[in-house]
């Protein structure tokens, strides 16, 4: 279960996130939705852990894997070492049924750059899904992708998804992605951003 | 392409060619002896096993010398380049050392621990390390910040993160402090032997200096700039190149 119960979190004097509390059980797949600057990935980084100057609290499992926007790779490893330096306790071979999975075993041992930016990002959705995660965190995964690249990415998630069955927590401006991905939909509004209707406030955490 | 590779050799021979006319025309040898003049010289010293000997001492201080600088200078730029306010307390300290003349820091050394291998040592060091912690604090400041939030989601250890993110990045910084830090470190290694060692190319310019032998002088430099080529040639450019591997694919 990962549990989320933000106060407030400001950039110096300017207030971005008021209060957001939600929680998601193991298996459900939820999206934040809102524009662009409304504070999604601030939020997803208070989540994340990778900022910890906010007030509230987040209780999170160890096991945890990201997506980022931009693939986020180590450009001076090969494509299996992406995946196996991330994840030290899985075995060569797992990594490459990994790799086979999302459709580039071929090129296990070529440097990131020598490939796509669409076979990036399935590396980076290997990434993710190899070390088995309770927790997935994907930071609008799917943008700046052609449409189609993107369907085909979207669909590879969800099988992921089903096939793993992580709590995940992805962010997103586009609402058609949002439907199809996730099982509920939370929206981030305001300024500061708090999520809408304001659930909170009658007392019960979504 | 071949235009480019024979414009150094023809570069160097024109110089050859210079010291030859000058050496003509000074026409003494105990001042500039032609370049031919050194080669009986050198054998003899090669021969009798000074050369090697002196070579293999300043060979090790360098080593040294380089490692103990490019250890702390990269620890120290690290740390420095990612936290602004150990930086401000360390930054100071910097400037001073970084203008710090050599021969102050050799004498001082020799001075404060005695005319010994360590004083040597601890000198030369002293001089590369704040050249060292400046280069690499530029590069650590330049390290991707959206790797380390990846590294620290993923729970990287402390090692993979350093071995596998931080220093790769790092990594055409830390030749070029590598490739900057052999050059000066040899030439001050010389210095600290001729003020107060007793083996080494330093100490046998010392000597030949005494005894006005141009010639030997310029076997000893010669041949220390032959070594310190082939490192750069053998060690320095093949790691660099092996580093950069991923960029050229």
């Amino acid at each position: 279960m990962i549990s989320v119960d933000i106060q407030q979190k400001s950039y110096g004097d300017t207030p971005i996130l008021g209060r957001v509390a939600f929680q998601i059980p193991k298996g459900e797949t939820v999206a934040i939705l809102g524009p662009s600057g409304v504070g999604k990935s601030t939020l997803l980084r208070i989540v994340a852990g990778i900022d910890p100057d906010y007030q509230g609290t987040v209780a999170r499992p160890d096991k945890m894997a990201i997506v980022f926007q931009e693939p986020t790779l180590l450009p001076w490893r090969t494509v299996l070492q992406n995946v196996t330096l991330v994840h030290p306790d899985l075995s060569e071979n797992a990594a490459m049924r990994m790799l086979k999975k999302v459709g580039i075993a071929d090129k296990a041992h070529l440097f990131p750059g020598q490939t796509s930016l669409g076979q990036q990002r399935r590396l980076a959705l290997a990434r993710a899904f190899a070390g088995q995660p309770d927790f997935l965190i994907m930071d609008e995964p799917f943008v700046s992708l052609d449409p189609e690249t993107a369907d085909t990415m979207l669909g590879l998630t969800e099988t992921l998804i089903a096939e793993t069955g992580p709590a995940v927590l992805f962010v997103t401006h586009a609402r058609e992605e949002a439907t199809r991905l996730a099982d509920r939909i939370l929206e981030l509004r305001g300024q500061p951003a708090v999520l809408a209707p304001h659930l909170v406030e009658t007392g019960e955490i979504p | 392409m071949t235009e480019n590779r024979l414009v150094p050799a023809f570069s160097l021979i024109a110089l050859l060619g210079l010291w030859i006319v000058a050496a003509a025309i000074s026409g003494d040898p105990t001042v500039l002896p032609q370049p031919w003049a050194l080669i009986d010289p050198f054998l003899q010293e090669v021969a009798s096993g000074e050369l090697p000997y002196h070579l293999f001492q300043t060979l090790i201080r360098v080593l040294w010398a380089f490692a103990l600088a490019m250890g702390v200078g990269i620890a120290l730029g690290l740390i420095m380049g990612r936290s602004e306010r150990i930086n401000r307390w360390l930054d100071p300290w910097l400037v001073v050392f970084l203008n710090l003349p050599a021969l102050v820091l050799i004498v001082l050394c020799y001075l404060w621990i005695g005319l010994n291998e360590t004083a040597a040592i601890a000198a030369v060091t002293l001089n590369k390390i704040p050249n060292v912690t400046t280069v690499i604090r530029e590069g650590a400041r330049a390290t991707s910040r959206d790797l380390d939030a990846m590294a620290q989601v993923y729970r990287m250890s402390r090692w993979t993160k350093l071995r596998h993110v931080t220093l790769p990045q790092m990594a055409p910084f830390i030749a070029g402090a590598a490739r900057n830090g052999v050059a000066v470190i040899w030439k001050i290694v010389l210095v600290v032997e001729f003020l107060g060692r007793s083996s080494g190319v330093g100490f046998q310019i010392h000597l030949y200096f005494q005894l006005f032998d141009v010639a030997m002088v310029l076997v000893y430099a010669f041949s220390f700039i032959f070594v310190m080529l082939a490192v750069e040639w053998l060690l320095l450019q093949p790691w660099e190149r092996r580093v950069r591997r991923w960029r050229a694919a």
